[in-house]
Protein backbone atom coordinates (compact mmCIF):
# COMPACT_ATOMS: atom_id res chain seq x y z
CA UNK A 1 0.00 0.00 0.00
CA UNK A 2 1.33 3.75 -1.05
CA UNK A 3 2.22 5.89 1.45
CA UNK A 4 -0.91 8.54 2.37
CA UNK A 5 0.42 12.18 1.19
CA UNK A 6 1.12 14.49 3.58
CA UNK A 7 -2.15 17.10 3.17
CA UNK A 8 -0.36 20.72 1.71
CA UNK A 9 -1.39 24.25 2.93
CA UNK A 10 -2.70 26.59 0.76
CA UNK A 11 -2.85 30.19 1.56
CA UNK A 12 -6.15 30.47 -0.42
CA UNK A 13 -8.22 28.57 -3.27
CA UNK A 14 -7.72 30.01 -6.50
CA UNK A 15 -10.96 32.54 -7.65
CA UNK A 16 -10.67 30.76 -11.21
CA UNK A 17 -11.99 26.95 -11.72
CA UNK A 18 -9.36 26.72 -15.11
CA UNK A 19 -8.97 27.54 -18.34
CA UNK A 20 -9.93 26.99 -21.81
CA UNK A 21 -8.18 27.10 -25.30
CA UNK A 22 -9.33 29.02 -28.36
CA UNK A 23 -9.26 28.88 -32.20
CA UNK A 24 -10.93 27.30 -34.81
CA UNK A 25 -9.01 23.76 -34.96
CA UNK A 26 -9.36 22.52 -30.79
CA UNK A 27 -10.76 18.71 -30.11
CA UNK A 28 -13.28 20.26 -28.07
CA UNK A 29 -13.86 16.30 -27.04
CA UNK A 30 -10.33 16.30 -25.60
CA UNK A 31 -10.35 15.37 -22.14
CA UNK A 32 -9.54 18.51 -19.53
CA UNK A 33 -6.30 18.89 -17.87
CA UNK A 34 -6.39 18.31 -14.03
CA UNK A 35 -4.36 20.49 -12.07
CA UNK A 36 -4.82 19.86 -8.71
CA UNK A 37 -4.77 22.76 -6.12
CA UNK A 38 -1.50 22.13 -4.79
CA UNK A 39 0.13 21.96 -7.63
CA UNK A 40 -1.78 25.75 -8.76
CA UNK A 41 -0.51 26.92 -5.58
CA UNK A 42 3.53 25.18 -6.02
CA UNK A 43 3.16 27.18 -9.40
CA UNK A 44 1.94 30.55 -8.47
CA UNK A 45 4.32 30.55 -5.37
CA UNK A 46 7.29 29.60 -7.28
CA UNK A 47 6.52 31.60 -10.73
CA UNK A 48 4.09 34.56 -10.02
CA UNK A 49 5.27 35.40 -5.82
CA UNK A 50 8.73 34.86 -6.66
CA UNK A 51 9.69 32.36 -3.68
CA UNK A 52 12.10 29.71 -3.95
CA UNK A 53 11.35 26.23 -3.70
CA UNK A 54 12.78 26.11 -0.20
CA UNK A 55 10.48 28.57 0.85
CA UNK A 56 7.70 28.05 -0.76
CA UNK A 57 7.80 24.20 0.50
CA UNK A 58 8.32 25.81 3.99
CA UNK A 59 4.85 27.92 3.02
CA UNK A 60 3.11 24.62 2.02
CA UNK A 61 4.32 22.28 5.02
CA UNK A 62 6.18 20.05 2.55
CA UNK A 63 9.65 19.16 1.91
CA UNK A 64 11.49 20.52 -0.46
CA UNK A 65 11.92 17.41 -2.67
CA UNK A 66 7.90 17.12 -2.05
CA UNK A 67 7.57 20.66 -3.57
CA UNK A 68 9.65 19.89 -6.29
CA UNK A 69 8.00 17.39 -7.59
CA UNK A 70 4.65 19.13 -7.78
CA UNK A 71 6.03 22.22 -9.00
CA UNK A 72 7.60 19.74 -11.87
CA UNK A 73 4.09 17.87 -12.01
CA UNK A 74 2.40 21.65 -12.30
CA UNK A 75 4.83 22.58 -14.98
CA UNK A 76 4.29 19.39 -17.10
CA UNK A 77 0.64 19.52 -16.90
CA UNK A 78 0.49 23.03 -18.03
CA UNK A 79 2.76 22.74 -20.52
CA UNK A 80 0.80 19.81 -21.77
CA UNK A 81 -2.07 21.40 -21.71
CA UNK A 82 -0.67 24.38 -23.73
CA UNK A 83 0.73 21.88 -26.35
CA UNK A 84 -2.08 19.73 -27.17
CA UNK A 85 -4.70 21.95 -26.49
CA UNK A 86 -6.64 20.95 -23.91
CA UNK A 87 -8.09 22.97 -21.30
CA UNK A 88 -7.67 22.77 -17.86
CA UNK A 89 -9.37 22.16 -14.82
CA UNK A 90 -8.11 22.98 -11.37
CA UNK A 91 -9.66 20.52 -8.78
CA UNK A 92 -8.45 18.31 -6.15
CA UNK A 93 -5.76 17.20 -4.57
CA UNK A 94 -4.45 16.75 -0.85
CA UNK A 95 -4.97 20.40 0.72
CA UNK A 96 -5.87 22.20 3.65
CA UNK A 97 -6.64 26.04 4.67
CA UNK A 98 -4.75 27.39 7.50
CA UNK A 99 -7.43 28.58 9.48
CA UNK A 100 -7.64 32.18 11.40
CA UNK A 101 -8.75 32.24 15.21
CA UNK A 102 -11.11 34.43 17.05
CA UNK A 103 -11.76 34.57 20.74
CA UNK A 104 -15.14 35.83 21.90
CA UNK A 105 -14.90 38.68 24.56
CA UNK A 106 -18.74 38.17 25.66
CA UNK A 107 -18.07 34.27 26.43
CA UNK A 108 -14.48 33.69 26.73
CA UNK A 109 -14.32 30.67 23.51
CA UNK A 110 -12.05 30.67 21.56
CA UNK A 111 -13.01 29.21 18.04
CA UNK A 112 -11.68 28.99 14.24
CA UNK A 113 -12.94 30.33 11.15
CA UNK A 114 -12.67 27.57 8.87
CA UNK A 115 -13.72 28.57 5.56
CA UNK A 116 -11.52 31.52 4.40
CA UNK A 117 -13.55 32.86 2.56
CA UNK A 118 -16.16 33.95 5.19
CA UNK A 119 -16.39 36.89 7.67
CA UNK A 120 -16.16 36.29 11.37
CA UNK A 121 -18.59 38.32 12.64
CA UNK A 122 -20.02 36.64 15.56
CA UNK A 123 -19.12 34.78 18.35
CA UNK A 124 -20.70 30.79 17.30
CA UNK A 125 -21.29 29.65 20.66
CA UNK A 126 -23.26 32.48 22.60
CA UNK A 127 -24.36 34.58 18.88
CA UNK A 128 -21.80 38.09 20.43
CA UNK A 129 -20.21 40.15 17.83
CA UNK A 130 -17.42 41.65 20.10
CA UNK A 131 -15.25 38.86 18.63
CA UNK A 132 -11.21 39.45 18.26
CA UNK A 133 -8.93 37.89 16.39
CA UNK A 134 -5.84 36.30 17.76
CA UNK A 135 -2.58 34.85 16.56
CA UNK A 136 -2.65 31.08 16.09
CA UNK A 137 0.55 31.05 18.11
CA UNK A 138 -1.31 32.52 21.58
CA UNK A 139 -3.39 29.45 21.52
CA UNK A 140 -0.30 27.55 22.78
CA UNK A 141 -0.11 29.78 26.01
CA UNK A 142 -3.90 29.81 27.02
CA UNK A 143 -4.53 30.27 30.48
CA UNK A 144 -5.19 26.72 32.04
CA UNK A 145 -8.27 26.76 34.22
CA UNK A 146 -7.52 23.50 35.83
CA UNK B 1 -25.87 21.70 11.40
CA UNK B 2 -24.74 19.67 13.83
CA UNK B 3 -22.46 20.96 16.98
CA UNK B 4 -20.45 18.10 18.92
CA UNK B 5 -19.68 19.09 22.51
CA UNK B 6 -17.58 16.59 24.20
CA UNK B 7 -19.07 15.57 27.85
CA UNK B 8 -18.33 14.18 31.05
CA UNK B 9 -21.10 12.18 31.34
CA UNK B 10 -24.43 10.97 29.55
CA UNK B 11 -26.84 13.58 30.83
CA UNK B 12 -26.83 17.47 30.01
CA UNK B 13 -26.11 17.53 33.52
CA UNK B 14 -22.91 17.26 33.16
CA UNK B 15 -19.58 19.29 32.48
CA UNK B 16 -18.43 19.65 29.95
CA UNK B 17 -14.85 17.76 29.20
CA UNK B 18 -11.26 18.89 28.91
CA UNK B 19 -10.11 17.06 26.23
CA UNK B 20 -11.86 16.15 23.43
CA UNK B 21 -10.41 12.96 21.95
CA UNK B 22 -10.69 11.00 25.16
CA UNK B 23 -14.07 12.56 26.27
CA UNK B 24 -16.41 9.86 27.65
CA UNK B 25 -19.40 11.15 25.61
CA UNK B 26 -20.14 13.65 22.81
CA UNK B 27 -23.52 15.21 22.90
CA UNK B 28 -24.42 16.04 19.16
CA UNK B 29 -26.92 19.16 19.29
CA UNK B 30 -28.87 19.81 15.99
CA UNK B 31 -28.98 23.95 15.63
CA UNK B 32 -32.13 24.20 13.00
CA UNK B 33 -34.06 20.82 14.77
CA UNK B 34 -33.16 21.06 18.10
CA UNK B 35 -32.58 17.51 18.36
CA UNK B 36 -30.17 15.84 20.91
CA UNK B 37 -28.15 12.75 20.65
CA UNK B 38 -26.21 11.60 23.58
CA UNK B 39 -23.42 8.73 22.10
CA UNK B 40 -20.48 7.37 23.84
CA UNK B 41 -17.11 7.85 22.77
CA UNK B 42 -15.56 4.68 21.23
CA UNK B 43 -12.42 6.26 20.53
CA UNK B 44 -12.17 7.05 23.99
CA UNK B 45 -9.63 4.33 25.33
CA UNK B 46 -7.23 4.44 22.49
CA UNK B 47 -3.95 5.53 23.46
CA UNK B 48 -3.27 7.69 20.55
CA UNK B 49 -5.19 9.67 17.62
CA UNK B 50 -8.51 9.08 19.54
CA UNK B 51 -9.23 12.77 18.50
CA UNK B 52 -7.89 12.24 14.88
CA UNK B 53 -10.78 9.03 15.25
CA UNK B 54 -13.51 11.21 16.57
CA UNK B 55 -13.58 13.91 14.02
CA UNK B 56 -13.55 11.48 11.15
CA UNK B 57 -16.79 9.68 12.98
CA UNK B 58 -18.13 12.78 13.84
CA UNK B 59 -17.64 14.75 10.33
CA UNK B 60 -19.65 11.11 9.33
CA UNK B 61 -22.47 12.19 11.01
CA UNK B 62 -22.28 15.68 9.79
CA UNK B 63 -20.90 17.99 12.22
CA UNK B 64 -19.77 21.20 11.88
CA UNK B 65 -18.86 22.56 14.74
CA UNK B 66 -17.05 21.07 17.80
CA UNK B 67 -17.02 22.55 21.61
CA UNK B 68 -14.57 20.89 23.92
CA UNK B 69 -12.00 22.26 27.04
CA UNK B 70 -8.95 21.65 24.43
CA UNK B 71 -7.94 20.13 21.85
CA UNK B 72 -5.12 18.01 20.73
CA UNK B 73 -2.09 19.55 18.43
CA UNK B 74 -2.74 17.06 15.69
CA UNK B 75 -6.47 18.01 15.10
CA UNK B 76 -6.09 21.38 13.34
CA UNK B 77 -4.88 20.32 10.05
CA UNK B 78 -7.16 18.14 10.05
CA UNK B 79 -10.37 19.97 10.80
CA UNK B 80 -8.88 22.45 8.83
CA UNK B 81 -8.87 20.01 5.69
CA UNK B 82 -12.27 19.22 6.39
CA UNK B 83 -13.56 22.65 7.43
CA UNK B 84 -15.02 21.85 10.80
CA UNK B 85 -14.54 24.07 13.29
CA UNK B 86 -13.43 24.13 16.71
CA UNK B 87 -14.27 25.82 19.72
CA UNK B 88 -12.17 26.10 22.99
CA UNK B 89 -14.35 26.49 26.23
CA UNK B 90 -12.30 27.24 29.21
CA UNK B 91 -14.90 26.93 31.61
CA UNK B 92 -14.69 23.54 33.66
CA UNK B 93 -17.63 24.06 35.53
CA UNK B 94 -20.30 24.73 32.75
CA UNK B 95 -22.80 22.12 32.13
CA UNK B 96 -24.02 20.68 28.96
CA UNK B 97 -27.18 21.99 28.91
CA UNK B 98 -25.73 25.92 29.82
CA UNK B 99 -23.86 24.90 26.38
CA UNK B 100 -26.64 24.47 24.52
CA UNK B 101 -28.68 27.21 26.21
CA UNK B 102 -25.87 29.44 24.54
CA UNK B 103 -26.16 27.72 21.38
CA UNK B 104 -29.84 28.57 21.87
CA UNK B 105 -30.10 31.88 22.57
CA UNK B 106 -27.86 33.48 19.58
Amino acid sequence: MPRIKTPRKLSGMPFIKGFRPYGPEIDKLATAIMLHFEEYEAFKLCDYEGHNHHDAAKLMQVSRPTFTRIYAAARNKIATAFAEGRSIEIEGGSVYFDSNWFQCIFCGSYFNQPDPELPMTHCPLCGSQEVQSIEAEELNTLPNTK
Amino acid sequence: MKVAIASQGNTLEHNIDIQFGHCAFFVLYDKLTGALEISSNPFRDLSEQAGLQAIKWLAAKDVKTMIAGDFGPKIQALSDQLRMQLIILRKQDMSIQQVINLLKNQ
